[in-house]
């Protein structure tokens, strides 16, 4: 496996820290005045998606870590595994666990495109992306008057994921979802 | 893909040039002479923090013009200023070139606190658009140390310093207790200073005096002449009351080479027992200062090409 030292250490570069799978996010020297420089680095862990931040001191090395990211499409699930398949043409299918999708289970839409990371090839998490179109499979009537909750109300998309939205909205429709707040945006 | 061309936009050409005249007339006015030194040398700085970079003829790029100008110095030069080029190898990053610019300057016969103020009034002169009437701070290492890492230098063991030091790296580095001041201060430290105003950090623990003079102060405890000074979170200068004696900077010098293979300046040591006059000198970044006239981020974009497009 490479090794990178801290003169090689930038954003995005993959490599493993104290035994967790990390992607640089920011990268900076530091020199006291008179003295042994440091670098100071901010990652995120792949496997927990914590971002953290570690001083090196110069010329520590690091082994590089396995971690791709792939775009990929949702399939099915068989209930124990959830199944994506690559969209380069390759066919390529891989499974992800429950564990791995994390909050993304909510966000699941068969044929919709997801971001697959792997390290050593195995999937560790799934991001939708930022936007995705879901129908309301379940919702109440809005009254109209009805200001009690400040004009909006709770309805259920076809994934299972309950959001807020106006009151105007009723079922069967197709809501525009932001995945990253968990927010209605606008009718589809 | 590379590009050919500048890293720098003219206006930031424009500003340099600007820099340079302020400075150049700050220093005519004050009858401080302006020298030009060699930058490749038979004997490279002893600094071992510092790697310098060899030539294929055995000689180094320059440091910083430290070593020639107190040569000048005990030649009976008086006041002498110089703006030039120096060389680190392995410095690079959004604060780092290294190849990079700097104005070193150095005063007969004046302590720190004189030159500490011509430092701030040169530093308010050339900051003076974006930042008119620049507020000055002062604080001993020992004060800033206690007012934003809340650690009494002297009261303190070095557990505590290696405890504070592994929490703000997030490892345990294996540093001796100056390399572990190093991360409180810069991971610490340093960016609680306060904001827009020019802050300078004297009276250094004595194990980091370098080239500076060692003094104790009145109750005796021995703290090394050294100031930095800085803004808005960075370093921009690192001033001294120049060590005199040939003694003791020969044996500084024995401690810093050994095992670094570099040639001791024996020139400059012959140039310390002819004598050099008590002094105080100063080394600025120009480049960095350039940043915070400009209100830019990273180096590279106050160089006219960068260490990756030169």
């Amino acid at each position: 496996m490479a090794t990178h030292a801290t003169n090689e250490f930038r954003p995005g570069l993959r490599v493993m820290v104290e035994g967790e799978p990390c992607i640089m996010i920011d990268v900076e020297f530091v020199k006291p005045g008179k003295g042994q420089a440091f670098t100071r680095v901010k990652m995120r862990n792949i496997r927990t998606d914590r971002v953290w931040e570690r001083t090196f001191k110069s010329g520590e090395t690091l082994e590089s870590a396995d971690i791709q990211e792939r775009d990929m499409e949702y399939l099915y699930t068989d209930g124990e595994f959830w199944h994506f398949m690559a969209t380069d043409g390759s066919f390529e299918q891989l499974a992800a666990s429950e564990d791995a999708l994390g909050d993304t289970i909510k966000w699941l839409k068969e044929q919709e495109v997801y971001t697959v990371m792997l390290f050593n090839e195995a999937v560790v998490s799934v991001t939708a992306p930022n936007f995705i179109e879901l129908e309301v499979t379940e919702t109440d009537p809005g009254l109209k008057g009805d200001t009690a909750q400040g004009g909006s109300k709770p309805a259920t998309l076809s994934t299972g994921a309950v959001v807020r939205v106006p009151l105007f909205i009723v079922e069967g429709e197709k809501l525009k979802i932001d995945t990253r707040s968990g927010e209605y945006v606008s009718r589809a | 893909m590379q590009s050919w061309q500048p890293s720098a936009n003219l206006k930031q050409l424009q500003a340099r040039q600007r820099l340079y005249r302020s400075i150049r007339e700050f220093f005519y006015s004050r009858g401080v002479l302006e020298v030009e030194t060699p930058l490749l040398a038979q004997a490279p700085v002893a600094d071992p923090n510092i790697t310098p970079i060899g030539t294929v003829n055995s000689r180094w790029l320059h440091t910083s013009p430290e070593y020639a100008m107190k040569r000048m110095l005990c030649a009976g030069s008086g006041d002498i200023y110089q703006i030039c080029k120096v060389f680190r190898h392995g410095e690079a990053g959004r604060r780092h070139n290294p190849e990079f610019s700097m104005l070193e300057w150095y005063r007969v016969g004046w302590k720190l606190p004189q030159l500490m103020q011509e430092v701030a009034e040169l530093l308010q002169l050339v900051l003076a658009e974006r930042y008119p009437k620049l507020s000055v701070r002062y604080y001993s290492y020992r004060a800033a140390l206690q007012k934003y890492a809340n650690l009494d230098l002297l009261s303190c063991d070095d557990l505590d310093i290696r405890t504070l030091g592994s929490q703000l790296a997030n490892a345990d580095l294996q540093l001796d207790r100056d390399g572990w001041l190093d991360i409180i201060m810069s991971h610490k430290v340093e960016p609680a200073l306060p904001r827009n105003c020019l802050v300078f950090i004297d009276r250094f623990p004595d194990s980091q005096a370098a080239l500076a003079k060692i003094l104790p102060d009145d109750k005796g405890v021995p703290w090394a002449q050294r100031f930095e000074v800085f803004f808005n979170g960075m370093e921009l200068a690192n001033g001294y009351d120049e060590l005199l004696d040939a003694d003791i900077q020969r044996k500084r010098f024995a401690r810093e080479l050994a095992g670094t293979g570099r040639p001791c300046d024996e020139r400059l040591l012959a140039a310390l027992e002819h004598g050099l006059p008590d002094c105080s000198g100063v080394a600025l970044g120009l480049d960095r200062l350039l940043l915070h006239i400009c209100n830019l981020d990273s180096i590279s974009q106050v160089l006219s090409f960068d260490w990756h497009r030169a």
